[in-house]
């Protein structure tokens, strides 16, 4: 995948098949050490010990429809390459964090990408589900909780068009300045 | 919307100017009355391009000013043929179609949303294969 922001995505839509009733994407970028951090918690359905074992593994899903789980192990990759690595733990009952560390300055780290646009995709697709956003950098930091949108939104529904635009040119807002900040 | 959205602050007037629009629309809003359309989000799914064309059917939607829904779902089944979205429309057993392209998605909207009329790139549908 070209970007950071499919990569979550698609991680989040195990947590989503999960059954999370909340989701949090925090990325801690840091040049100067040079660390693209990735973590993704949900509270959904959770994993036991040997499907954990098994996470990172293609041939490991719990799918029906076919016989391969990509979506962790092409993560774990992807993060290898840089010289990083990919971390999961889960709790049946209590959720699962995954955490991708990859190096911020390597050649091969995918740019992070269209993140506003993924956001809002899934708070727009998801509308009962708490999504919280946190971009951080060692100057600066961003967070979107959706609970505080709807306190702010009252009866209107946070899946309505004009509200989600409103949303991702909000995220991208903050964004450009933090990304300012790193320079 | 002029103004730039940087807080939840600006979020709040903005909700204020679109609450009326929203009471209008809100009426014609119930699931039996419009188009739902699913994108399946799998893996597969994402490394073939549904981001994209979830946000495509968004804006195309909007843009011809019907009332529908885009969603997400988990594997269809059909990896060889992502991106993939069922359609549904009121009243109708839902379709898959496979291998959508923007084209494909302005051909379904023009032609199968707003005629009832099918398009090519049907794909055969065996509702146990879905895996949410
Ligand atoms: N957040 C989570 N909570 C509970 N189980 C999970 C979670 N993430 C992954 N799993 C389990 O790990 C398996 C492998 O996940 P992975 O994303 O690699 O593949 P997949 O979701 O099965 O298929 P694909 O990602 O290719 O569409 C899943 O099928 C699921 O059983
Ligand atoms: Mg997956």
């Amino acid at each position: 995948m070209t970007e950071l922001a499919l990569h979550i995505l698609d991680i989040v839509q195990n947590s989503i098949r999960a059954k999370a009733r909340k989701i949090e994407v925090t990325i801690m970028e840091n040049p100067e050490d040079d660390l693209f951090v990735i973590k993704i918690q949900d509270d959904g359905l959770g994993m036991d010990e040997t499907q954990l074992q098994l996470v990172t593994d293609p041939f490991f899903t719990t799918r029906t429809t076919r016989k391969v789980g990509m979506g962790i192990a092409l993560l774990k990759q992807c993060a290898e390459q840089t010289g990083g690595s990919l971390k999961v733990n889960s709790q049946k009952g209590a959720g699962t964090i995954l955490e991708a560390i990859l190096k911020h300055r390597h050649v091969d780290r995918p740019i992070l990408g269209d993140i506003a646009g993924t956001m809002t995709l899934l708070i727009g697709a998801n509308p009962l589900i708490r999504f919280i956003y946190i971009h951080q950098t060692p100057l600066s930091s961003f967070e979107l909780d959706t609970l505080e949108v709807l306190e702010e939104l009252d009866d209107v529904p946070i899946n309505d068009r004009d509200i989600l635009k409103a949303l991702e040119e909000m995220i991208n807002e903050n964004l450009e300045m933090i990304e300012a900040s790193l320079k | 919307m002029s103004m730039k959205v940087k807080s939840l602050a600006d979020l709040k007037k903005i909700k204020d100017e679109v609450q009326e629009k929203i009471k209008l629309r809100e009426q014609s809003l119930q699931a039996e009355h419009i188009v739902q359309i699913k994108v399946a989000m799998a893996t597969c799914g994402i490394a073939s391009g549904a981001k994209e064309i979830m946000s495509y059917l968004i804006d195309e939607l909007e843009y011809h000013g019907i009332d529908g829904v885009v969603t997400q779902t988990g594997c269809m089944g059909y990896c060889y043929a992502e991106p993939t979205i069922e359609v549904k429309l009121p009243g109708q057993d839902p379709v898959v179609y496979g291998y959508v392209t923007k084209e494909k998605v302005r051909e379904i909207i023009t032609t199968h949303v707003m005629k009832g009329e099918l398009v090519d790139g049907l794909i055969p549908v065996n509702y146990k294969t879905i895996d949410e």
